[in-house]
Formats: C-alpha cells, structure tokens, sequence
C-alpha cells in the first residue's frame, strides 16, 4: 500500500495544495477510501497539517474514509428519482443493509452512496451495483437484488 | 469492421484543406470528402449506436457489443459506431441504421436481445416497424416509404437544435468527423484574422447571455478582464452541474466534446489567457473519458498547444474532477476548490474577473455558454440574434423528466412556451393523469402551477413568476405528486449541500427544513395548540425565507428560499390541507396516511395484522379485521401485504 501510495505521489512532483484534490482522488481510485495513513502520508509530502487534509476531504460529498464493499451501490436520488418514490428504495436499502450513506455493511460486503443525479430520469428510481444497473424499481424489489449478490458471492 | 478503420481522410489533409482554408464555401473536392467523414454518404452499411449516460444505462454497451458479435459471426462487412446521446433518453437504447443510398433510420429501445432481430429485418429489407422511431432526412438519399421523418416527430418539432446538431450523428470520440461538420474552422479563423477585442465584440454582439442563470452578456464579461493588468489570467468553465434532475451539461460533453473544447479556446483566447480549466464532477466518468480523449486529439491537430498555427496563441486546457459539492457550481467556490480548499465561496467584490484563480482575473462560464461560441463565429452574430425573443436570444437546453411521456434533453428557442415544451415535446403526462405542477430550474428554482404553465420560457418570464432558470431542468409532477414533500426534499438537499460559511444559509435552511419536517410529522396529539403552533412556522416561513435571500453570501443561498415562495405563491391550499386537515391528498407523506379496513372485501386471513409495526390492527380470524385509528402511523406495510385489495387510504 505505501508503495502504491508513493507512486501516486510522485505523480506531482513540487506539489503545491492545488494538487491535494487530484492526489486524494487518485488515491480513493486506488484504494476505493481515504485512509488515516493516506492522509497523513499526503500531508509529508505535501507539507500539508493532517487536520486540514481530513478537513477538506470531509467537505465533499465524494471523498469516503470507509473502505468500499465489494459490492458498491449507488442509489440515484435526483428530482426525477424523488418524484418516483426513491425515498421507499433508500429507506428499504438502509433497512436490510443496517448502513447510511458512506458506510460498509460489518461483514464487507454493501457500501451505500447517494448521488445526486446520474442522468436516466427516464428509468428512476434506479441503482448502480458494482456498473451494473437496476431500473425502474419498486421497494420490494431491493431484497432479490440484495440476495442475488449475496448467493453470486457464494 | 469497427469505426477504428474508418478513416477516408488524414490529419494533414483536414488542416491545410479545411481548417486553414479560410474561405466560407470549401473546394468541390474537399466537400466531397468530408461527406465521407460525415457519413453522408456511405460504402458499407453502418450501425450507430448511442451511448450517452442514458444509453449507457439502458443498455447501449451490450447492444454494441452485440452489433459487433452479430456482424462478426455473419462476416458481412459493415461499420458500427458510437456516437452520443440524440436527447430522446426515453427512447434509449437508441440504434440508428443507414444503408448505402437509402436515408440513415433510427431504431428505438434495442436492446441487445432486440438488435439482431432489427438488423435481420433491415439487411432483409423488411424493416421492423415495431421499433422504428423515424429517418432523417437527406435530399440526396432515397427515403424509407412509411416511416416519419424524425424532425416530425412530436419531440423534436418544436425544437430548434444547435448546440446539439452533432448529438447521435457523428461519433464523440473523432475529431475528424466534428472537423467535418465544420468544426474548429471558427476557431482556426478567430485567431488567426482577428484580434482578441473584435472576438468579444462579435460574442457581444450576438446577445449570448450566461446560460448559467445569471443571464450576463457573455462577450460583455470577457471585455471587464480585459479592464484588469495582469500578467495570467484564466477561464474556467463551470461542468460540475450536480444538480439533481439537470443533466444537459453532462449529456453535451459526451455527445459533442469537440464543441465544447472549441468554444473554450475561443473564449481563452478573448480573454486573453494561456490556460483554461474545466470543472467536471469527477461522477461524470464517461464525461470526463471523452473529454480527455477529446483533448488529446485536439493536441495532435495543433489546435491547443504552443504558437497554435503559427497565431502566436498558446493555449492549454486542463481537466479539474470536481469532488462532488453542489456549492461548486458557484464561480468563487468553484475557485476555492480548484486552488485545493473547501469549496465555499467568497464575498463579492473583489469579483473574479479582478481576482479570481490563485488571484488573477479569471472569467467563468458555464458549459452551455461557451459551446454556443463555435456557431456564433460560423454564422455571424446575426444568426444567433434571429433565434429566440429579442430580449433573450439563442436557444437553452432543457432536461424533461418526471411524469412525462417523453423523457430527454431538449433544445429550444429561447421564449418557447412553457405548455409546449410539456405537452409537445413531452406528449403529456404519463398514464393519463391530471397535471399538478412543474418544477424549474432544480432547487434554486421553483414552481409553476397549471394556470401559469402559458408564459414563453426566458430568464424575464420566469424570474417575473418568482422561478429562476437554473440549469435548464424541467421536472413535471402530477397529481400523484405531493408539492410540500417536494419542497421538503429540495430544502433537504440545500441544507446538505450548504456550505456552511454564512449562517443565513447554513442554520435558516435548516430551519426551513424543520418546518417541512413538522408538517408533514403525524402529531403526537391535536390537543392544545399544536396545529396553531405549525401555522406559525408557515407563516415564519415567508419571513425566513426573506431573511435568507437578503442576507446570504452566494447564490445557493440567496436562490434556496424560491422553491418555498414560488409553492407558497402558488400552492397554498396544499400547504393548509396538510396544516389543517392533517393530509395529503396525493398520498405522499406516508405520515398523514390513515388506513381503513373495508369490512366487505376483508375475510379475516390475518396476513396484515402481524406484518404492523405498531400492532394497531386487531381482530379475529375470519372476521374482518379493523385499524386503531390513534395507533396507525401511516406505514403502508398492510396495504402493500393485503391480497384482497381490501385496505385504503383515508
């Protein structure tokens, strides 16, 4: 890990703090979050407090301390989305997954991400698990889909 | 055979026949081989298939994937191309056909199960009507009997495209094919034969205003750098878009990034600058793919770099991957972001076009905006004034989507009538239903009511009815729709997304939120003066919302009361119904449901009275069961488990 976060580093040779937000996004790319020892790594070299780094990673919707399940879902929830009842699937993920937003389920499998629009009003509410969409969806259909990732995973 | 091998003419040969060739009409010769480039004329029959982020989702990449399979395993030499999205998103995945001499059909919903049945019946010459959408039309081509021109249909008559003429024609990922339609040549001219005063002077001159909401001269903006020495300045151009419902920005950077790339560099070079940056939200990913690749080619073409054709001009865009703030989008915190801080925003003076990026003069526009540039210099100031109302001219691209028929991106002439855009391009509301509401410009715009839905669509029509165009998306709600709930979730999202530099705006959305919160709450009891206490929240409203449009710093703020105005001003027997008679007639706010047993249609089975989290249903089996009124709190579950149809809402 450290390896590949030197390497990321080295990317932006005399980096300034116009870089912190390439290189903390090149690191989540990574390693799908932003880790303590990230964090405090990119402040050596950027000559940057630690406290500022989290600060600033802390104030976008993006950046997650909390590595990502193997399974990444991402639940649109633009007007469009809302308007066709995505409150229900949102509601209906936090319940069987027992996490919010920007958590991973204990045994790491779910990750959970709200996004603001991902541009398919035509098919809402919808989710993205791991690039692979589902559409078009009702409250009661989040259990199958949860459980065909899980059966898939066994 | 795949589009990598479509090459009929080199790079050398487009820069010095059609990109330095300065005059209007290109040689006889060279048309003719653009017209190749173009597609207009084709050898081999072509496939195209769109994959903008809608198609995408639907599908598009499978349907591709098979395209290829399809005409591997047959060995019949044809073409298949990507191109972006056409804007009817609805119709997605979205195949269009053309055969050697015969007009290029669209094909609507092929999936990829679909596609081999489609191309089995038009390589057969039986076309499949079922999936047909319609032909473009060409003169020089033989026209499909019996099948509607596309400029015919309902979605696309009223539109007037421009800015997305090149959309589901040509493919994103060519700049020889965007070269073809007459790209860059503006550009190439911009620089070369006039000086950067006269190019903000023709920009001006066309009327082009911020299509960004603010609706400022554009050609008027550039010229106050100019007012500013400085030894750098920059143009940033505003892609973070993020707005939930608006994806018209996004949409054009995958479909047509060339155009984009051009009008920047025409911009930079109004302004003077060496560099550029965009700002994309890093979500965007097949956005931001085709816009580096774009970038890449336009290098290779000597279009951006160093002393570009030998003008002296030296440009350079570079990509910024917006880490996901709604606040952003605003010019200083957009600043803020791209120098490695929080993006929250600054107070204005001193403005950025004095001391902006790292403290230089820098100017911002929006995506829109500045792909408008390109026409402007191919057609003349003139032309874009012809379009639109003399007060706001061009066209806007709109996003149609909630409880229409025809869901996309349009492109109108500026003061289209706000009916047409729904009932025209939209075809109506979805399952016949009646129309409530349309909501514009996402959350800092606000509401229309059925009575209002007349007025031609322009920033002064809609600023004079309390909306505010935002960034273009146009969310329609029917009578299934709750306005408060609505309200409820913009106010949601604006207090989430408030930077929290100013308080007017950090605590007074909060606030506001609060006062949805309380009612659309089920009460704990209607003793006292609960409802009296909920009405004087309502009544705050107004107050607050006045407060938080004075007082705060950025636009997000100032533009987070419009969504409560504009529903206030328009909805307000809503806001009593849920005040006074505690519900919502649309059903929304699951809260103020009450539930209700038919005794007629219930037979006792008992499936329901378990299932409620509140045990508020009782009795026996075989008899019908009944809800305890006081218990209930609006869950549904029991009206979604009861096999009898025989629960319902109150």
């Amino acid at each position: 890990m450290e390896e590949q976060t030197s390497a990321i580093l080295e990317k932006y040779p005399r980096g300034h703090r116009d870089c912190l937000i390439p290189v903390l996004q090149d690191l989540q790319e990574q390693f799908g979050y932003i880790s303590e020892t990230s964090v405090v790594e990119v402040g050596r070299y950027l000559d940057l407090p630690s406290g500022k780094i989290y600060g600033l990673a802390s104030f976008y919707n993006q950046f997650r301390f909390e590595p990502l399940g193997r399974f990444h879902i991402r639940l649109c929830h633009g007007t469009s989305c809302h308007v066709s009842d995505a409150t229900s699937i949102f509601n209906e993920l936090k319940k069987r997954l027992e996490i919010s937003p920007g958590q991973t389920t204990r045994d790491g499998m779910f990750s959970l991400e709200l996004v603001a629009c991902m541009g398919a009003c035509h098919l809402a509410p919808l989710i993205e698990v791991n690039g692979n969409y589902h559409t078009g969806l009702e409250p009661g259909d989040i259990k199958e889909i949860i459980d065909s990732y899980i059966e898939g995973e066994d | 055979m795949t589009s990598k091998t479509h090459i009929p003419a080199e790079k050398e040969y487009l820069v010095s026949n059609v990109l330095l060739n300065e005059s209007v009409e290109l040689p006889l010769e060279v048309e003719k081989v653009l017209k190749f480039v173009r597609r207009d004329k084709v050898k081999y029959p072509v496939i195209y298939v769109g994959t903008g982020s809608c198609g995408l989702i639907s599908g598009a990449a499978e349907t591709l994937a098979e395209a290829i399979r399809y005409l591997e395993e047959r060995d019949i030499k044809a073409e298949v191309v990507e191109t972006g999205c056409m804007g009817y998103c609805s119709m997605e995945p979205v195949v269009d056909i053309q055969l050697p001499g015969r007009t290029r059909v669209s094909f609507r919903n092929v999936t990829a199960g679909i596609l081999p049945f489609v191309l089995d019946g038009m390589f057969n010459s039986m076309i499949p009507e079922e999936y047909v959408l319609g032909q473009y039309h060409d003169p020089s081509l033989e026209l499909w009997k019996g099948i509607p021109l596309i400029g015919e249909l309902p979605f696309f008559s009223i539109q007037h495209k421009n800015l997305m003429k090149n959309w589901g024609r040509i493919s994103p990922l060519s700049i020889e094919e965007y070269i073809s339609t007459g790209g860059y040549r503006s550009y190439v001219k911009a620089i070369r034969s006039y000086t950067h005063e006269e190019v903000c002077d023709i920009v001006e001159k066309s009327g082009l205003q911020g299509r960004g909401g603010g609706g400022f001269l554009t050609g008027k903006k550039w010229k106050v750098s100019h007012s500013v020495i400085a030894d750098q300045r920059y143009l940033l151009c505003n892609a973070n878009e993020s707005d939930p419902g608006g994806y018209a920005n996004r949409a054009m950077i995958e479909s047509d990034p060339h155009r984009l790339i051009e009008g920047v560099a025409i911009g930079a070079y109004a302004v003077g600058t060496s560099k550029a940056y965009i700002y994309i939200n890093n979500d965007y990913r097949t956005a931001i793919t085709r816009l580096e690749n774009a970038i890449e080619q336009a290098r290779e073409y000597g279009l951006l770099g160093h002393n570009v054709f030998g003008s002296g001009f030296n440009i350079d865009i570079i990509i910024r991957k917006g880490p996901g703030a709604f606040v952003c989008g605003e010019e200083t915190a957009m600043i803020s972001s791209i120098e490695g801080k929080r993006g929250m925003p600054r107070p204005k003076p001193p403005y950025p076009a004095v001391s902006g990026l790292f403290g230089k003069p820098t100017v911002v526009n929006n995506v829109e905006t500045l792909s408008n540039i390109p026409a402007i210099f191919e057609n003349g100031p003139g032309w874009f004034g012809s379009i639109g109302t003399p007060e706001a001219k061009g066209t806007k691209m709109l996003v149609l989507s909630g409880k229409v028929v025809n869901h996309g991106i349009i492109e109108v002439p500026m003061g289209t009538r706000v009916r047409d855009i729904i009932y025209t391009a939209g075809e109506g509301i979805t399952g016949n239903k009646g129309f409530k509401a349309v909501q514009l410009g996402g959350p800092s715009g606000g509401f229309l009511a059925a009575g209002n839905i007349d007025i031609p669509y322009d920033f002064k029509s809609l600023a004079d009815e309390g909306v505010y165009m935002g960034s273009g998306g146009i969310v329609v709600l029917d009578e299934e729709c709750c306005i408060i709930d609505t309200v409820k979730y913009f106010m949601d999202f604006i207090q989430k997304e408030s930077c929290g530099k100013c308080i007017p705006c950090r605590e007074g959305t909060r606030r506001m939120l609060e006062v949805y919160e309380n009612i659309t709450r089920r009460p704990v009891d209607e003793n006292g003066h609960t409802t009296l206490e909920r009405f004087k929240g309502v009544m705050q409203l107004e107050n607050l919302a006045g407060v938080i449009k004075d007082t705060s710093l950025c636009g997000l703020g100032q533009k987070a009361p419009n969504p409560v105005m504009s529903s206030l001003r328009y909805f307000r027997n809503d806001y009593e119904e849920h005040i006074f008679d505690r519900k919502c007639s649309a059903g929304v706010c699951k809260e103020l449901r009450l539930f209700y047993i038919d005794v007629d249609k219930c037979t006792g089975c008992t499936v329901c009275a378990p299932k409620c989290p509140v045990n508020a249903i009782i009795g026996t089996k075989h008899h019908p069961f009944f809800i305890v009124e006081q218990k209930c709190t609006g869950c549904g579950i029991c009206y979604d488990v009861c096999k009898f149809s025989a629960i319902s809402v109150k």
